[in-house]
């Protein structure tokens, strides 16, 4: 039962096969065998997940009917849970028991989800591997001696591993997409402010988006109509009509214009990865689609300006971590000045300090506008490259990543691991929709295609990516953990 | 050689919006530290700022009394620096895009000469808290009831150039604050603060001079002791042969002196950038003249109709329109009393002389306008004399009573019962033949004597005119 989707669990749990509770345990079960050796979570909330799942039942029994009623998922740890642990698994962190919840977090509890957990992650978000977690790094379940990607590499691997039926993640230059390629599962990242970062510990604020990691399209849908929507605590959401997501989900592909872009197949591709993906688009093109060669100019700079942006926010984000209200402080500081350098140089790890680092030089006198500056009118490039492309078609469609899940430790040059992300920042950086579905197996680990969207046509996109699901079944594969112990 | 002084000033006002900047924690003054600090005052991970309009609104109020151009889209950043009394380790301001933009102010000087000086900008931003260091034994406290609390920065142009300029400058800003009721701008409790840019230079020279920063006054008389002390200090270590460094210096009022203070931290470099958690604020005209629509008189106006509508002299509709609450209490005095001539003459008078004296704003005084207007209509119905109204106002310090309760239980009340009146003339006459004699014979000014004399007798109750007119009758 584990391993099926949201939407099976769903009308397995309508038609009483199975009650929320034994659903539950089994996960928790699930959770108990397999976390030690994947550590895809910091916390399990073993008591208050069973609590929620009788709540849930007994809801049922009342005559509540809602899609994800008594669901057993995971946070990403970055989102702030009411009196549990809230560490971005970050040292800096590691005493927050947040005292309220994420609008993510309220939205899934009021729609009846059972949360059985936090996931781990890379710390604060920063990093493509989830190797810069203080919690230490989460093993990809198709290959423990490989990575799941990162940051929502926790997230990503659960729901791989059945350790839960779906997660959330973030996204702020590729942390859903990359792990959800990696693991083989299904991963979206919405348009920017489609989704309240409202107790979403942010990164940077301006490319942080959340999203739902699960096991199909469909699922995603379902996890949408949950999260999506205008919150008033985030000035940044969008007061925009939110669709149901699923009710789209049967029209046709005939006559879709799927734009390829030519830098997404240049040099860096891996071949195999690259013949996935192919077959994958020739499987659209039965479905009635056409392909259509794109250029996005700008591409190239995409992971440059990126990494002046990103790290800029984060400095600025990231000073509330001093040691003076919360979290970790310095044993016996001798002053102010002491307190601040070793609480933060004691709790930050070496990606986050190194981006804190950048951030302030870029934002630094004498210095804005080289770096900021010049970014933000990247950014403006980046965003005319995807307009002018989307007055041809309707979807962009590339691999999500260059290549397969990579070897813990292989990279340990940061340069080539902001470089893991070269297809998805670009898209963060326009703020439009993206996501990443299975399509193909190689060398026993799973590639994942990108298909990118216009701003808030979140549900065309999944539509898209569902008929590729009904017509395949990549996204039925199953980790070699999860046929083990099957 | 003469020297010319140059000042410019930094005012921080607090608006008296009710909840904050950024946040619903409550505004109010003086509440236990950490009562009105929530998760986003205290910066708890993942918590979000969302702009409260009021804010906006007061800034714009303001904008369009000094008539300044109005952003039409503002835009915070965070400046960045790290302090305990600063949770979030930046403080959202508005660099580039203020939403107030260039105005001026008018001010008349004690001599009657009225000054324009320039408004470069007022931006709002938000509040610290405030650092504890008493009561924790070598270590600090911190408060954030303060955080986050709006303020709205008004930055003038270098135009001021006196020590009394800018104290009258700054009397005008604050009187138009309180016009506004943007603000309670208490300077002794920090609701209005004011930091003073201070440079001298050469008579006739345009170059400015090295300017120095006076933070931490907080009152407008060291206002004008901070800045002389400065621009004395200025000189001596010119005319020393010394130069000026630009610095921080700290106005100490109990050693009336400014000090230097975090020299090092002058170089500081803020890294402001666009504040990416708020959109740009867009004001439209429907916004603008929806405000302007709502703006109410302002003291130059109020000043102006004074003077036409009750034929008030320039000096005296000055001093009453110099606060808001003072203006509204004469208007009341006159709706009540029906003579303006006298109401001013009170309030210009008696009235500000108690509340000097006292240094009692107008809503602490005893007399209130009900009080001093029903008290200047009994001079004009004759019930009283004006030399009896000055006693009946003091009777007013110590009594919630009525005036005619006042002149009643006193029994103050004029004489004007013509029988009583006729019997003290006649005794008057009787008791001063000589007198008598003189005016019969011609002597005008003996008169004024026996309407003294009648005046007496009646111990003030007697009507003057009533009196004077019985007096002519009789000595016919």
């Amino acid at each position: 039962m584990i391993e099926k989707t949201v939407a099976e669990l769903s009308a397995a749990l309508a038609a009483g096969d199975i009650s929320s509770q034994e659903l539950t345990q089994a996960y928790l079960d699930r959770i108990a065998q397999f976390n030690d050796e994947l550590n895809a979570y910091i916390t399990v909330c073993a008591d208050s997940a069973l609590a929620q799942a009788k709540a849930a039942d007994a809801a049922r029994a009342d005559g509540n009917s809602s899609a994800l009623l008594g669901i057993p998922m995971a946070h990403k740890d970055i989102f702030c849970t009411d009196g549990v642990l809230t560490t971005c698994a970050s040292k800096i962190l590691n005493n927050f028991v947040a005292p309220y919840n994420a609008t993510v977090v309220e939205r899934f509890n009021a729609a009846g989800a059972v949360m059985l957990g936090k996931t781990n992650m890379d710390e604060f978000a920063m990093g493509s591997s989830n190797e810069t977690s203080h919690y230490g790094p989460v093993k990809n379940p198709w290959d423990t001696e490989r990575v799941p990607g990162g940051s929502s590499g926790g997230s990503a691997a659960a729901v791989a591993a059945d350790l839960c039926a779906m997660a959330t993640g973030t996204d702020t230059g590729g942390s859903i997409r990359q792990p959800a390629s990696f693991c083989g599962i299904t991963g979206f990242k919405p348009t920017y402010g489609r989704i309240s970062r409202w107790g979403m510990i942010a990164f940077a604020s301006s490319l942080d988006q959340a999203g739902p990691l699960c096991k199909s399209a469909e699922d995603a849908a379902l996890m949408m109509n949950a999260m999506a929507g205008l919150d008033e605590k985030d000035s940044t959401s969008i007061d925009m009509e939110v669709p149901d997501f699923t009710a789209t989900l049967g029209d046709s592909l005939q006559g879709l214009r799927i734009g390829v872009p030519r830098q997404h197949f240049a040099e860096g591709l891996s071949a195999d990865v690259e013949e996935a993906i192919q077959a994958s688009l020739k499987e659209y093109e039965k479905l009635g689609a056409t392909l259509v060669d794109i250029d996005l100019p700008n591409n190239h700079l995409s992971v440059s300006a990126y990494y002046v942006v990103a790290p800029a926010e984060a400095s600025a984000n990231l000073s509330r971590f001093d040691g003076v209200r919360y979290g970790y402080r310095c044993e016996n500081p001798v002053d102010l000045e002491d307190m601040y350098k070793r609480s933060r140089s004691e709790g930050f790890g070496d990606e986050v300090k190194r981006r804190i680092m950048v951030g302030t030089y870029a934002l630094s006198a004498g210095f804005y506008d080289a770096y900021y500056r010049k970014a933000q009118k990247i950014r403006r490039l980046i965003k005319n490259d995807f307009n002018n492309a989307f007055k041809e078609v309707d979807v962009i469609a590339g691999p999500t990543s260059p290549h397969t899940a990579f070897k813990l430790g292989a990279k340990s040059d940061p340069v080539a691991m902001y470089l893991e992300d070269i297809y998805t920042i670009a898209v963060n950086l326009a703020g439009l929709p993206g996501m990443s579905i299975p399509t193909g197996i190689v060398n026993g680990l799973p590639v994942g295609m990108h298909l990118v969207g216009q701003d808030f046509a979140e549900a065309k996109l999944l539509n898209v990516a569902h008929q590729f699901q009904l017509a395949t079944d990549w996204h039925r594969r199953k980790a070699p953990l999860t046929s083990k112990e099957a | 050689m003469e020297w010319e002084t140059v000042i410019g000033l930094e005012v921080h006002v607090q608006l008296s919006t009710q909840s904050k900047l950024f946040s619903g924690s409550a505004t109010r003054f003086g509440a236990e530290p950490n009562t009105q600090a929530n998760i986003f005052d205290l910066a708890l991970p993942g918590t979000l700022p969302v702009l409260n309009k009021d804010a906006v609104k007061m800034a714009v109020r303001f904008g369009l009394a000094i008539d300044a151009e109005i952003g039409r889209r503002s835009v915070f950043d965070r400046k960045n620096y790290f302090y305990p009394d600063l949770p979030k380790g930046y403080q959202v301001s508005q660099l580039d895009f203020p939403t107030v933009g260039k105005g001026e102010l008018t001010f008349t000087m004690d001599d009657g000469t009225e000054k324009t000086v320039g408004i470069t900008r007022a931006h709002m931003e938000e509040d610290a808290g405030k650092s504890l260091h008493e009561d924790f034994q070598g270590m600090t406290g911190i408060d954030l009831n303060r955080a986050g609390t709006p303020l709205l920065e008004i930055v003038s142009e270098p135009d001021l150039r006196s020590a009394k300029e800018a104290v009258a400058y700054l009397k005008k800003l604050h009187s138009i604050i309180r016009y506004l009721d943007i603000s309670d701008a208490i300077m002794a409790q920090g609701s209005m603060r004011c930091d003073a840019n201070v440079s001298i230079r050469p008579k006739g020279e345009t170059e400015f001079g090295t300017r120095t920063e006076i933070k931490n006054i907080n009152s407008f008389r060291f206002v004008e002791r901070a800045i002389n002390y400065e621009v004395q200090r200025q000189q001596d270590v010119i005319e020393d042969g010394g130069r000026i460094v630009q610095e921080t210096r700290l106005y100490d009022a109990d050693r009336d002196e400014t000090r230097s203070m975090r020299s090092k931290e002058v170089a500081n470099d803020y890294r402001y950038f666009p504040e990416p958690d708020l959109l740009p604020i867009v004001i439209d005209e429907d916004f603008i003249e929806a405000i302007r629509a709502d703006l109410p008189e302002l003291p130059d106006e109020k000043k102006q109709r004074f003077m036409a509508e009750f034929k008030l002299g320039e000096y005296d509709a000055g001093v009453l329109v110099s606060s808001r609450e003072l203006a509204e209490y004469f208007e009341a005095v006159v709706k009540i009393s029906g003579d303006a001539k006298l109401a001013s003459n009170w309030v210009t008078g008696e009235l500000q002389a108690l509340l000097n004296k006292n240094n009692w704003e107008v809503s602490e005084s005893p007399v209130q306008a009900e009080r001093l207007g029903t008290l200047i209509a009994r001079i004009k119905d004759e019930t009283i004399s004006g030399k009896i109204a000055k006693t009946v106002f003091e009777a007013m310090l110590d009594s919630e009573a009525g005036v005619d309760e006042i002149i009643e239980e006193k029994g103050l009340k004029q004489v004007t019962d013509t029988g009583a009146i006729e019997s003290l003339v006649d005794d008057v006459i009787d008791n001063n033949p000589e007198q008598v004699q003189q005016f019969k014979e011609g002597k005008e000014q003996v008169l004024g004597y026996l309407v003294g004399q009648a005046m007496k007798l009646s111990q003030g109750k007697a009507n003057p005119g009533q009196v004077n007119q019985l007096l002519r009758e009789k000595m016919k």
